[in-house]
């Protein structure tokens, strides 16, 4: 059958509603029976992806897709790019700034977190551009 | 065993006006008003009687015990919670409230503080041991258990798998009676008095235990002017040393008082069931990696803001704290192991559209079409909480379109303006060109 789809805007300069689509899309898998363990890898990979695109992007556009075997999440921004993935997919590198690291962001969990509750994740990054994320969780 | 699912808060019928005050309010959107009557959903209620204070009306009520339960037993023993203590300006001993309840019937007392000590103790034990998952919930307020059941399938395994400090004190007490009394534990009735129909629905229905071991439970609302009246007339030498249990126990009915017992360096204490669902949508999404321990109960100042309480919750708190500081440390507290959870919490997918996937899709797709017909005044009119519960209600069966007052008008609307054109004759022309 024909995917769900969900688009979202991010705002990227309201901190008070970074992660309100994440909790939305967790709210739908809810409904619709996924069980737990699936709602939760969605959620936890979808906020992080979220927030990154607030703190480090000015936000974005997030399609999510969701189908009763894979739910997919498309990540969109307009922000700087990341320069170097490989360092950027490291636990606890972080080029957070001192102001967002006191709100307790930037411990550099961020993205590993995406690619641990997730099954696929591509990114494709231009610096100066933008980023988007592809993030795939399996039933 | 499937048992007939059981739980407290009702409505009375003849009292609701079909107002939709209670309809908002309902954490779990578990309240519907149909024919001019609210309805609750059973299986979605949490019992933590929101609805039964948003009530102007006093249509929710909560079913309770009558005080004449009593008369089932030959001996019988009061459970008192500190929130009781803290509804009477006059009590500023606790022995004397515990001296209250011997005068009106009761052949004996025990305090749920003194089960809230042991597994204060219990509840440091396994923090310690580091073997739980990170944040470790607090199970004794069942509304929340029962919110955590069926809202947060992903925090279950976070609930601490302890006893709530009521069904430990209830097992001690029965135990104490046999031995006091001589008598049989069928003879003996073990009464607890209840600051919210959320306790009552875990004893006559429990998550997660066999049987509860408390036989009844009488409302504190109930039994408060039978005490008012006996209160003032017992004189000094009549109060009896009945308490037994320390300062970190009495302060447990007030919130923030179980976290500072457990001593957990990091934790969060939540009240106010709306407040609960927040910070726990934020462990869920593992915002809160940090923390150790949550504390979350669904009223607010803790049991002593109990829906079937008399005092003014906030009264009730300060004097609570007063009572409890006035306490020392409890120094004896008895170990007990037997404290843990008998049977696992399972998750009740309450909210599903269809148990199967593809067929909850469809509905949800259906959902989507019919809310974007709606205004979006969110109005509750029609009977549902808000529009987008309407269109989950027209999916689900249980309303249909023409309960939105709107597009009832807009049908109206377009049917009066054909019957004018009918009159004027305007039909007949349009066909005839
Ligand atoms: N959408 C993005 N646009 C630009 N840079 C990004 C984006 N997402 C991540 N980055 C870069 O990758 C780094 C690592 O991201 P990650 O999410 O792992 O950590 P963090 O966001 O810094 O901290 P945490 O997620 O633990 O709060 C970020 O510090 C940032 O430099
Ligand atoms: S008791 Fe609470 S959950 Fe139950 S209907 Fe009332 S407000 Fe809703
Ligand atoms: S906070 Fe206390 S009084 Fe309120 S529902 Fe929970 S256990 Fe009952
Ligand atoms: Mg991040």
């Amino acid at each position: 059958m024909e995917p769900m789809k969900y688009h979202f805007e991010v705002k990227g300069d309201d901190f008070s509603v970074a992660g309100e689509n994440s909790s939305k899309v967790k709210k739908i898998l809810r409904q619709l029976g996924f069980d737990p363990e699936t709602i939760r890898r969605v959620a936890i990979a979808m906020y992080e992806a979220e927030i990154n695109m607030v703190i480090h992007a000015e936000g974005g556009y997030i399609d999510a897709e969701i189908s009763p075997d894979k739910v997919k999440i498309v990540l969109q921004d307009k922000g700087p790019g990341i320069p170097d993935i490989e360092k950027a997919m490291q636990e606890g590198y972080s080029t957070a700034t001192n102001s967002v690291r006191e709100l307790g962001f930037g411990a550099g969990m961020g993205l590993p977190n995406i690619k641990k509750y997730s099954d696929d994740l591509v990114i494709n990054t231009v610096v100066g551009e933008g980023t988007r994320l592809e993030i795939t969780v399996n039933v | 065993m499937d048992k007939i699912y059981w739980h407290s808060v009702t409505l009375e019928k003849d009292n609701c006006k079909g107002c939709t005050n209670c309809l908002k309010q309902c954490p779990t959107k578990a309240i519907r008003i149909q024919n001019g009557k609210a309805k609750i959903l059973k299986e979605r209620c949490i019992d933590c009687g929101e609805c039964l204070r948003m009530c102007p009306y006093h249509a929710k009520k909560a079913v309770t015990d009558s005080f004449e339960i009593l008369d089932k037993f030959k001996y019988n023993v009061a459970l008192t919670a500190p929130a009781f203590y803290a509804q009477f300006s006059i009590a500023d001993n606790i022995d004397l409230m515990l001296t209250v309840l011997k005068k009106i019937g009761f052949d004996d007392v025990y305090e749920v503080s003194a089960g809230a000590e042991i597994i204060t103790e219990k509840t440091k034990e396994l923090l310690k041991s580091g073997t739980l998952p990170r944040p470790t919930i607090s199970s004794a307020c069942p509304a929340v258990v029962k919110l955590i059941s069926i809202r947060f399938p992903n925090l279950i395994d976070n609930l601490i798998p302890l006893l709530p400090p009521v069904e430990v004190a209830a097992k001690l007490a029965r135990e104490e009676a046999v031995r006091k009394s001589g008598l049989s534990e069928s003879d003996i009735g073990i009464i607890f008095i209840t600051p919210c129909p959320a306790k009552v629905t875990s004893f006559k229905n429990p998550m997660n235990l066999e049987k509860s071991n408390i036989d009844g439970a009488v409302s504190i609302n109930d039994v408060y002017l039978k005490i008012a009246h006996k209160i003032g007339k017992i004189s000094d030498s009549e109060i009896e040393k009945l308490s037994r249990s320390g300062r970190k126990g009495v302060l447990w009915g007030v919130a923030g008082g179980e976290s500072e017992a457990t001593e957990s360096k990091r934790h969060i204490c939540v009240d106010g069931i709306h407040n609960v669902i927040e910070v726990l949508d934020a462990v869920e999404d593992g915002k809160l990696r940090d923390i150790e321990y949550v504390e979350a109960l669904s009223c607010i100042g803790g049991c002593v803001g109990g829906p079937l309480t008399v005092e003014n919750s906030f009264v009730a708190n300060s004097r609570l704290k007063r009572i409890g500081e006035e306490l020392e440390d409890n120094k004896n507290i008895p170990h007990e192991d037997d404290v843990f959870w008998e049977n696992p919490i399972s998750y009740k997918p309450v909210m599903n559209l269809d148990d199967d996937i593809s067929k909850a899709m469809e509905k949800a797709m259906k959902i989507e079409e019919i809310y974007e017909s709606l205004p979006k005044l969110d109005c509750g009119s029609c009977g549902s909480p808000t529009c987008r519960d309407l269109a989950e209600d027209i999916v689900r069966g249980y309303a249909s379109e023409n309960d939105c007052i709107f597009k009832l008008r807009e049908k109206i609307n377009i049917l009066a303006r054909e019957l004018n054109k009918l009159e004027s004759g305007d039909i007949k022309n349009t066909r005839e060109t």
